[in-house]
């Protein structure tokens, strides 16, 4: 067990790889056989990702380093820089983790019957067990030339499963936009890591970090990285893939693209947090993303309120809900510097747009799965032909609701804690940008309630006479999710003290990140 | 005749490959263009790494019978050399969806074959 423990990093990433490869192999004994082999390899690995909670939640940072003589040992004796490639789990890093998995458990319960009938299923499982270890590599590396390989891993699995229904003339371009913008991000963050590793010839995050000397060069580093992942993480003024790409990739990968986002947010706070700061002007910097996250909850809602494509509206909200996580860190980011303004309401305002991540995804991934469960039976996305549907897909329909009120921040769901957390502490840091969050939270309502009118109830429409309830599987699949965002809802306090806090202690504390690595230093 | 270089050419020629690059990338229509923007910056990219590890004069890094004097950084080259295969791989990857589109639309005109819009 203890060894097991001590490995877990290193599987996590290392199993879905394997498994991915394995597929089409196993897939030649038979579909049925294959889905138990993804659920058994995907249970073990959600079980490694729980034991891994526990130990970092309970003991602190856990280093892996691969090739040592004891995985713990991140200097050799003698060194005075890392040299191995390593993997550092912190709070935030292992909160990822959770949200990634909780995601893709969804993601594959929902999509076995939900490909029943289709070609390639094998390669779809491969490429949605290597966007998982994409992910979850980014999430835990403390490396960043690793960044980049995971970064590309996750790019290009995701690009493949969002085209994945060729047939479709969208679809293809859906990932085409997508891959075209994660290949140009993922080249800007390899030309940071050259300028970083020209000046400090380490590649470690925490040694980089460490030696930091914040020049000109740095500065321009700085620069690529931040719009690099601005640009992955579908923030205004350079989110205009991330519609195409929402709205065309296959149910249960919708999910995980997002998902695969907010991976890409976790690596611009590392990079604020734990690489740059503490050299950094946090005011300004933190200014720029409040600006970048209130332009994207403005626009994104905005440009959400008159479409008429479901998947496409809730595209658009996916990219204003991105804003309201990063209003809430860059408030944090602002006031870093200030210990009594971050004690008073910058921990809290951390603690919002972090909690946020996790309950947007839950209950976004909720609502992708009820608009593709409805163009799985009627297959059409555009609301004004749809109508009455809530007398033939009742699951559906209650599971649209509950996505929707937590998205639009109705008490208990989840989106309400979040976001009263993220109004409270804003209100103290500056009132305007609390209001603009609220003004966009009430569009949003109303948004999901004009699409819930058109096409949930109204008159049964004689085309959709026969249209049946979805497959078991995927309301399973939905129904995790659902049971998730209410009992976040239900007991706020326990999860933001459970996982949150110490994700956000883990950005905050910067000393900690450096000397899990770099401690043993004279 | 590679000390008469000036050792910050390289880095000249891999800012100009990338603004080229940008260049292409965000003003060209045709989709095979793009992609090769996006390969010539991969390459501006490459060049840039590959430059930082060099040192004049330098050896290939191999601990085996090695002349004296002088190593370039192994580091770089193996980051270079992972860079290119997964570039391959993505330029690949987004050939065949090149590929893909030209047969939905009959056209790779990214102006044309668009159908996504709002």
């Amino acid at each position: 067990m203890d060894s097991l423990i001590t490995h877990s990093p290193a599987l996590i990433v290392a199993l879905p790889l394997l498994a991915a490869f394995a597929i089409p192999l196993i897939n030649r004994a038979g579909p049925r056989v294959r889905d138990i082999f993804n659920l058994v390899i995907f249970g073990f690995i959600a079980f490694l990702v729980a034991i891994l909670a526990v130990d970092v939640y309970s003991v602190g940072i856990h280093v892996y380093t691969f090739g040592a003589t004891a995985a713990e040992l991140a200097l050799p004796g003698g060194y005075t820089v890392p040299v191995r490639i390593m993997f550092e789990v912190d709070g935030m890093s292992i909160f990822m983790g959770i949200i990634i998995t909780t995601v893709t458990l969804a993601a594959l319960i929902y999509s076995l019957q939900f490909l029943k009938g289709r070609t390639g299923q094998a390669r779809f499982y491969s490429l949605m067990m290597l966007l998982y270890a994409g992910m979850m590599g980014l999430a835990f590396t403390g490396d960043m030339f690793n960044l980049f390989v995971f970064l590309e891993i996750a790019s290009i699995a995701g690009a493949g499963l969002a085209a994945y229904r060729t047939n479709m003339a969208d679809a293809i371009e859906g990932g085409f936009k997508y891959i075209v913008i994660s290949a140009v991000s993922a080249l800007l963050v390899l030309f940071a890591i050259g300028i970083l590793y020209a000046q400090y010839n380490v590649l470690s995050i925490a040694a980089l970090a460490h030696y930091m000397q914040y020049t000109t060069l740095d500065m321009m580093a700085l620069g690529l990285l931040g719009g690099a992942f601005v640009m992955k993480l579908a923030g205004v003024p350079l989110h205009m893939w991330a519609p195409d790409t929402y709205t065309v990739a296959p149910a249960g990968t919708t999910p995980m693209i997002l998902a695969a986002s907010y991976t890409a947010m976790y690596a611009l706070y590392r990079m604020t947090f734990s690489l740059y700061g503490g050299h950094i002007d946090t005011t300004a910097i933190g200014w720029i993303v409040i600006i970048v996250g209130v332009l994207s909850m403005f626009i994104g809602v905005m440009m959400a309120v008159h479409q008429t494509d479901i998947k496409r509206m809730m595209a658009y909200h996916a990219i204003s809900q991105g804003g309201y996580m990063l209003l809430g860190l860059g408030v944090g980011l602002a006031v870093i510097a200030d210990p009594v303004a971050l004690a008073n309401y910058g921990r809290d305002a951390m603690n919002g747009g972090i909690f946020h991540i996790i309950n947007h995804v839950f209950y976004k991934a909720l609502l992708f799965m009820t608009a593709e469960a409805i163009f799985f039976r009627i297959g059409i996305r555009d609301t004004n032909k749809m109508g009455g549907l809530a007398r033939n897909m009742k699951w559906t329909t209650a599971f649209y609701i509950i996505g929707a009120l937590a998205i639009s921040g109705i008490p208990p769901l989840n989106g309400f804690a979040s976001k009263l957390l993220i109004y409270e502490s804003v209100l103290r840091f500056n009132p305007v940008l609390s209001v603009i969050a609220m003004f966009v939270s009430l569009v949003t309502l109303a948004s999901f309630a004009k699409v819930f009118y058109s096409a949930f109830t109204g008159p049964p429409m004689p085309a959709y006479k026969e249209v049946k309830e979805v497959p078991k599987s995927m309301i399973i699949g939905m129904s995790i999710l659902a049971v998730l965002i209410i009992f976040f809802g239900l007991f706020p306090g326990l999860i933001v003290n459970t996982i949150v806090a110490p994700a956000t202690e883990a950005l905050i504390n910067q000393a900690s990140y450096i000397n899990a690595v770099m401690g043993a230093l004279p | 005749m590679m000390e008469h270089i000036p050792l910050n050419f390289p880095f000249l020629a891999a800012a100009l490959l990338a603004g080229v690059a940008f260049y292409i990338i965000i003003f060209k229509r045709n989709l095979i263009k793009l992609i090769m923007g996006i390969a010539l910056l991969a390459s501006a990219v490459n060049l840039f790494l590959v430059a930082l590890g060099y040192r004049a004069g330098g050896n290939a890094p191999i601990y085996t019978d090695v002349p004296p004097g002088p190593m370039v950084l192994p580091v770089p080259q193996a980051l270079t050399l992972t860079s290119i295969v997964i570039n391959v791989a993505v330029l690949a990857l987004m050939l065949t969806m090149v590929v893909h589109i030209y047969r939905h639309t009959g056209d790779i005109d990214s102006k044309k074959s668009r159908r996504l819009k709002g």
